[in-house]
């Protein structure tokens, strides 16, 4: 059942986790890709048919409020936290190449 | 008088007393971190200037009653993961490497209120991802027992603070084993409560529908006093749930006649280690002794539970830890030219090869075409496993278990084949994917004198059940497997 990756998939995956991996970081996270996946597919051996997906074990319902602002101006101690500002905004990169 | 041998409740009583001063049992943490920390690394950060002038504010609303709980004036120590206002929170991470934040946790909070002083931010692996806090970006933490072996992960670095008398506990969290793993490992009490229990608000999340926090001390009443303190219903964690039952110190009863024992036979079968059976069956019938109905039963599914939480929590990690892009806060990468280099060069410097390995996983399994495959089946797959606890809770008050299935492992043993590493997490886990509590225990040691834990599991909020066993087994016991000092002595000595 060995999995195969793709240097396509790898590639799409990259830009999928936003990862800029060197060749041999690729080389690397394919062997560990399928290694996982092989793992992983144990869970083929389980009948899994009619089961519900549980993503939370206890309901988790939308918590509904008042759109009140209960907490203060921070925006001074927040925007010290970024590598770099401008005009108390963060200061980006030109996004189109 | 040797404060740093006292549990966090006996220090708070004689703070209370007027017998050490807030000041006294803060300078005492910092004596022996100065002499153990150099070997031990516990700690990405310690507020030492910070803690002494909180330590002044506390002992002032002690001295005029205002704080009058049992940790009032206790130093304590943070997981490097739980946001802390005004001091760096790292996340063992690069990325995170000059991130401070504005406000703190909740259960930090709740602390504080309570009287706490807190002294430092301990070691991680990085992201909580990793079993032995050897992923940290700031160097691994050392197992005070033996310091050629891992202290267990991911809360590596708070379990060693404990355990090397550094500060009486430490907040801890568990996604998948991170608080119970290490606890066994470095001989201390650390318990995972039910999910919902302690609010996850400004924990920095990585398998957010996994993680919860959790304290680690010297003994059980030290951990049903925090977890008491700590617990909470937050309106800011739309998982948090509202218990009125988290009076936790009520549980500290010896006394477990007629308390129906479970121990799943899957867990004692092919890769446990002799020298962990045997002290952890051991416990057991001391449990039995005082009136306990011990019995074994078939849990199931065991070997299922990794693969299923590996899908989740790597799914969900992918998405977390997409906000660190070098725009809000940490690291950015020096040379870039445009947006979407800058995010991914900055990932790419920023994260480890752990957290990268899981990200890339998280990524493949959510992306279309493998989401059903992968991401639904692991979902489906805990349904069946929280069924399998739900019938084992319809007969037992609770299940006895290991913690892991080894003692700790030497350093740099575990990061070369990632399965090997993942599958020490093999009886913890699964208590995280069905949302349980489960406390770890120290009930002896290996040839080597390394700790043994047993793992007591809880249905959902029977923690007050783990409470009363685990307190009864220290009982009879005496805490005979508690006490580091004379470890730690040692260690420091190999030191000098």
């Amino acid at each position: 059942m060995a999995n195969k990756i793709s240097d396509e998939t790898i590639e799409y995956v990259g830009i999928l986790a936003k990862l800029e991996l060197s060749d041999e970081e690729k080389e690397q996270a394919k062997k560990d890709m399928e290694t996982m996946l092989d793992y992983i597919d144990t869970l083929n051996e389980l009948d899994t048919d009619g089961i519900e997906p549980m993503s939370h074990v206890f309901p988790v319902n939308n918590v509904f409020r008042e759109d009140v602002v209960t907490n203060g101006d921070n925006h001074e101690a927040m925007l010290a936290n970024a590598p770099q500002q401008k005009e108390q905004s963060y200061k980006v990169p030109r996004t189109f190449a | 008088m040797d404060l740093k041998s006292l549990t966090a409740v006996e220090l708070g009583k004689k703070i209370q007393a007027k017998e050490v001063t807030v000041k006294e049992a803060v300078e005492a943490c910092f004596t022996q971190i100065d002499k153990v920390e150099k070997e031990v690394n516990s700690f990405v950060s310690l507020q030492k200037e910070a803690a002494l002038k909180r330590a002044e504010e506390v002992q002032k609303l002690i001295d005029d009653g205002t704080l009058t709980g049992p940790l009032a004036g206790v130093p304590v120590a943070i997981k490097d993961n739980m946001c802390t206002e005004g001091v760096t929170t790292t996340c063992s991470s690069k990325i995170l490497s000059n991130f401070v934040p504005t406000f703190s946790a909740e259960a930090v909070l709740n602390l504080e209120k309570a009287g706490a002083v807190v002294i430092g931010k301990t070691n991680m692996d990085e992201f909580a991802m990793g079993s032995t806090t050897e992923t940290s970006y700031y160097g691994e933490t050392k197992n005070p027992w033996n310091l050629e072996h891992v202290p267990g992960g991911s809360s590596g670095g708070s379990c060693a603070a404990v355990a090397a008398l550094e500060v009486p506990y430490a907040l801890g969290s568990d996604t998948g084993g991170s608080i119970r793993q290490p606890s066994s490992y470095c001989g201390i009490v650390g318990i995972k409560p039910t999910y919902g229990t302690v609010s996850r608000y400004g924990l920095i999340a990585y398998g957010s529908s996994l993680d919860q926090i959790g304290p680690v001390a010297r003994d059980v009443t030290d951990c049903a006093t925090v977890l008491e303190t700590i617990a909470s219903h937050d309106a800011k964690d739309s998982t948090s749930v509202e218990r009125q039952d988290t009076d936790f110190t009520s549980a500290l009863v010896n006394d477990v006649k007629g308390m129906k024992i479970g121990i799943p036979k899957d867990y004692f079968g092919e890769g446990l280690d002799e020298e962990v059976k045997k002290p952890i069956l051991e416990a057991a019938e001391v449990l039995k002794n005082a009136g306990a109905e011990i019995e074994e039963f078939d849990l199931g599914l065991v070997k299922y539970a990794i693969p299923a939480y590996y899908v989740i929590a790597s799914a969900e990690a992918s998405s977390n830890l997409s906000r660190f892009d070098g725009v809000k806060y940490g690291y950015r990468t020096k040379d870039y030219e445009e947006l979407h280099q800058m995010y991914k060069k900055t990932r790419s410097e920023g994260f480890g090869p752990e957290v990268k390995r899981r990200i890339m996983l998280g990524s493949f399994v959510l992306s279309s075409g493998y989401y059903d495959a992968y991401y639904l089946k692991a979902l489906r797959t805990k349904a069946l496993i929280k069924k399998a606890f739900d019938s084992a809770f319809a007969k037992y008050d609770m299940i006895l278990a290991p913690a892991a299935p080894t003692t700790a492992p030497k350093l740099g043993s575990s990061l070369s084949d990632p399965i090997k590493m993942y599958l020490g997490d093999i009886y913890t886990i699964s208590v995280n994917l069905a949302g349980l509590p489960g406390i770890s225990i120290p009930v002896g040691q290996d040839a080597k004198g390394l700790p043994v834990g047993m793992q007591l599991i809880g249905d959902c909020f029977q923690e007050k059940k783990l409470f009363q066993a685990a307190y009864t087994y220290e009982c009879l016991t005496e805490k005979k497997w508690v006490s580091m000092y004379d470890k730690t002595e040692a260690a420091g000595k190999e030191e000098a």
